[in-house]
């Protein structure tokens, strides 16, 4: 699903921000991606999604070669992957349902089938009751889940979360696990980025750990292995 | 596209320029009246052109004679010119009818100093009266009539005129009113390519969180770009059809108030008829373009995507 060889990323003001990554993420994996900040970790998760390109090395996500893609074929490719930020990204002056369908209208997607899928996702993620509500009238966790719907509702292969429970209590945090757990259930590939020791812990699944741009643990059903 | 893809980038434009008020009014108004100005301009031209085309079909040239030129010598100089090809028609004017017509001309005080001048002792030439077919051959004609002295020793044609300088003037008038009016309006119209451009880059900034969530669902760039597209060719053509409005209304307040006070001078100016369509028509075309190609820069250098 996500293949990368040797992949080193240099921003133009110099900062070294990976080098030399090797790792494969296979289809319907559950990934953490751990490591102190300014590891690199955000550079590794916006890689995937297209934000940045490597600036050397081969990067492949659902069988696109990411660093050779011609900037129109861009869109298509961001289609096949959803993203979750910590700060939800939501625009506030559009109802919960209009944020979700959002999504699909920008992807040309047929009216009717933009109402029954959106109300599909929305209740998928337990809000259906609060469609019409605007971001502010939700909790963190709702607009979450809001942002978690937005991300789903194209069927994506891969969902890349940056620090999904960033902003949220641990009772809600675990409502959002238990949902990414779900999706990644269904069959999309999730690559989460984390500081949350308790949910990785817990939640036990393969750890990548990132250290001044390197890989420097990669373990099946592994520890978050540092202190808070 | 879809039709219904069309029409949300078309409810998307319309509503940027309600959302950008005050300066979508900046950037119509700045078109507005540079157009205006080039519709002033056009305006003027054309007319200026008119009168130009009214008085050039009036000139004609006149032959004098000799005084002493007999009548077989009038003649043989009459089929002279008649044999030149851009010749429409000659008419022989006698000193006596000369004199007539300059009486009629100069009125009330041409009485007083024609006193006393009669078909006795009238001093004025035999001449000839030449029409052109086409008014820009008037000099050559003239030249030609003038020519046939070379081919006759008695020099019977004293003198030729004809509306020389006129013509000439009213060109230079016509070119003047051109260029001024391309000057004015190109540097209005820079200004309100820049007023929009910066209409436009308003909206981009405050939609730029709409437009980076656009981009991470996966919109296509053609996508993002439509809705400034519109806003700005809206802009321009709200801009151009209020100035056409105003412009047309005015010149026909204008053409049909001052009509009777001009036509005394045998000048009519151009019917709203005349030229509706093609000021209407560049208007709307000019303020269009410039509303795109202002939204145009301000898409390209503001909207990474």
């Amino acid at each position: 699903m996500i293949e990368m060889q040797d992949v080193w990323k240099t921003y133009p003001d110099g900062t070294v921000a990976l080098q030399g990554i090797n790792v494969v993420i296979e289809r319907n994996e559950f990934v953490y991606v751990v490591g102190p900040s300014g590891a690199g970790k955000s550079t590794f998760m916006k890689l995937i999604y297209r934000e940045e390109v490597p600036s050397k090395g081969h990067l492949s996500v659902n069988g696109f070669n990411i660093g050779k893609l011609k900037h129109r074929k861009i869109p298509y490719i961001r289609r096949n992957i959803g993203v979750i930020f910590q700060d939800y990204r939501l625009l506030p002056k559009l109802s919960a349902f209009e944020n979700v369908a959002f999504a699909m209208e920008v992807i040309e997607s047929p009216r009717r089938l933009i109402k029954r899928r959106t109300m599909e996702v929305l209740d998928l993620v337990g809000l259906k009751h609060k469609a019409n509500s605007l971001p502010a009238q939700l909790s963190g966790g709702e607009q979450q889940r809001i942002a978690i719907a937005r991300a789903i509702v194209n069927n994506p292969a891969v969902i890349v979360a940056d620090e999904p429970t960033g902003n949220l209590d641990p009772e809600t945090s675990w409502g959002i696990m238990k949902l990414l757990e779900e999706i990644n259930f269904r069959g999309t590939t999730i690559v989460m980025a984390t500081h949350n020791k308790e949910i990785v812990n817990s939640l036990r699944k393969r750890v990548i750990a990132i250290e001044r741009g390197s890989i420097v643990r990669d373990q099946q059903r592994g520890e978050y292995g540092y202190e808070n | 596209m879809k039709i219904s893809t069309l029409a949300r980038h078309l409810r998307e434009g319309v509503k940027n320029v309600g959302r950008n008020g005050w300066m979508s009014i900046a950037s119509i108004s700045s078109i507005a009246v540079s157009l205006f100005i080039l519709g002033v301009f056009m305006l003027l031209a054309l007319n200026v052109n008119k009168v130009a085309d009214q008085i050039e079909s009036k000139v004609t040239i006149r032959a004098y004679l000799q005084v002493t030129a007999n009548q077989a010598k009038i003649d043989e100089v009459e089929r002279s010119i008649k044999r030149i090809p851009e010749v429409k028609s000659v008419k022989f004017v006698s000193k006596d009818e000369g004199l007539k017509q300059l009486r009629e001309s100069m009125g009330e005080e041409g009485k007083a100093a024609l006193e006393g001048y009669n078909s006795e002792n009238n001093p004025l030439p035999d001449a000839f009266e030449i029409e052109v077919f086409d008014p820009q051959t008037v000099s050559y004609v003239a030249k030609k009539v003038m020519a046939i002295n070379e081919t006759d020793a008695s020099k019977p044609v004293t003198d030729v005129r004809y509306g020389k300088g006129t013509i000439e003037k009213l060109f230079r008038i016509t070119n003047a009113v051109r260029n001024i009016g391309l000057i004015f309006v190109a540097g209005l119209a820079v200004m309100a390519m820049f007023l929009i451009s910066t209409t436009i880059k308003m909206t981009i900034i405050a939609r730029r969180r709409e437009i980076s969530i656009m981009k991470m669902v996966g919109a296509t760039n053609s996508f993002i770009r439509w809705p400034f597209f519109i806003e700005g060719a809206l802009i321009g053509i709200i801009g151009s059809v209020v100035t056409a409005a105003v412009l047309l209304f005015g010149y026909s307040e204008l053409t049909s108030t001052t009509q009777t006070d001009i036509g005394y001078y045998m000048i009519q100016l151009a019917t709203l008829k005349d030229v509706g369509w093609i000021v209407t028509g560049s208007i709307l075309a000019i303020g269009t373009l410039l509303g795109i190609w202002g939204s145009t820069i301000s898409v390209r250098k503001y909207l990474k995507v």
